[in-house]
């Protein structure tokens, strides 16, 4: 299953970045294969529409989960329709490793 | 593949007023109070009681599933009655988002997440596997402004593309991106 972070830098150390459309960087996590992916995001700096654009992108991925630190109203309903699991995780403060230790119980 | 990105709702034809006045209170007094109907509850009745197509069909029009469109409609009902009742004003403006998931909470990471397959019960946390969760009273419509709510695929007659309809611009004064015929509204 793959699993997408978004994330403020391109480490594990970085933390959970709390912006789903304009977060800096996108971690992909393969839950089978252990492996991340650290991808900037295309539309961080997009004038508008920053979030559908960046639901698409990160559903051509095929992400199963999203975790972040929220979620605007539009891509709520977006990812609803896809399909696609919202977890939404308030504590800055946490990093990228711990995230998938945490997905890794 | 990506998958296309469905729009959450779709308002064909935005009412010809903005509301409705009652007349002759037999208490004497004008209420000053209204009733906001929103763009889709007002959609949802026109589609089955104006225009006759049956619940399945105008939820598919309005791209909500079968429940969503029932609150939407039964809300639509609830509000005029109480409008008719108590001599309320109706306006008509504004709109919700709809969600079809349902919400819970983490009692231990604290985390919140939805059920995205509504055919499948969640047991556990999907961050730290907690089976200590609970259902979380997320309200799952919520106000947005009206621009947002408008938004509206316009078809290329020619090519299939489709792209989001412009405010205040004419449909049929939209060219297509992709083979450039001129656009027309996206009827289906
Ligand atoms: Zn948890
Ligand atoms: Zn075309």
């Amino acid at each position: 299953m793959k699993i997408a972070i978004t994330s403020t830098g391109n480490t594990l150390e970085s933390t959970i970045d709390p912006r789903f459309g304009r977060c800096a960087y996108y971690v992909f996590y393969d839950t089978e294969t252990k492996a991340t992916e650290f991808i900037p995001n295309p539309n961080k700096d997009a004038e508008g529409g920053a979030g559908p654009a960046s639901v698409q992108f990160v559903a051509s991925k095929n992400v199963n989960k999203i975790i972040s630190g929220e979620f605007g109203m539009k891509i709520k309903s977006l990812l609803d329709s896809l399909k696609i699991q919202m977890i939404v995780h308030k504590e800055q403060d946490k990093t990228i490793q711990e995230i998938i230790e945490m997905l890794n119980h | 593949m990506s998958p296309r990105i469905k729009m959450l709702r779709k308002v064909l034809n935005p009412p010809q007023i903005n509301g409705f006045n009652p007349y002759g209170s037999k208490l004497g007094i004008e209420s000053r109070e209204s009733v906001n109907l929103f763009y889709e509850e007002y959609e949802a009745l026109r589609l089955c009681d104006y225009d006759g197509y049956n619940h399945q069909e105008a939820s598919a029009m309005m791209s909500v599933s079968r429940p969503t469109f029932t609150r939407i409609y039964a809300s639509a009902l609830r509000k005029i009655a109480k409008a008719f009742v108590e001599g309320k004003q109706i306006t008509i403006k504004g709109g919700k988002v709809y969600f079809d998931s349902d919400w819970y909470q983490c009692h231990q990471c604290r985390c919140y997440f939805n059920n995205p397959e509504k055919d499948k019960s969640i047991e556990s946390c999907p961050l730290c596997g907690n089976h200590q969760i609970e259902k979380f009273e997320y309200d799952n419509s919520t106000d947005e402004n009206e621009d947002e709510l408008m938004t509206e695929l316009c078809k290329c007659p020619n090519c299939g593309f489709e792209q989001e309809h412009q405010a205040k611009t004419p449909c049929k004064q939209l060219v297509c991106k992709k083979c450039h015929t001129t656009f027309q509204r996206n009827e289906s």
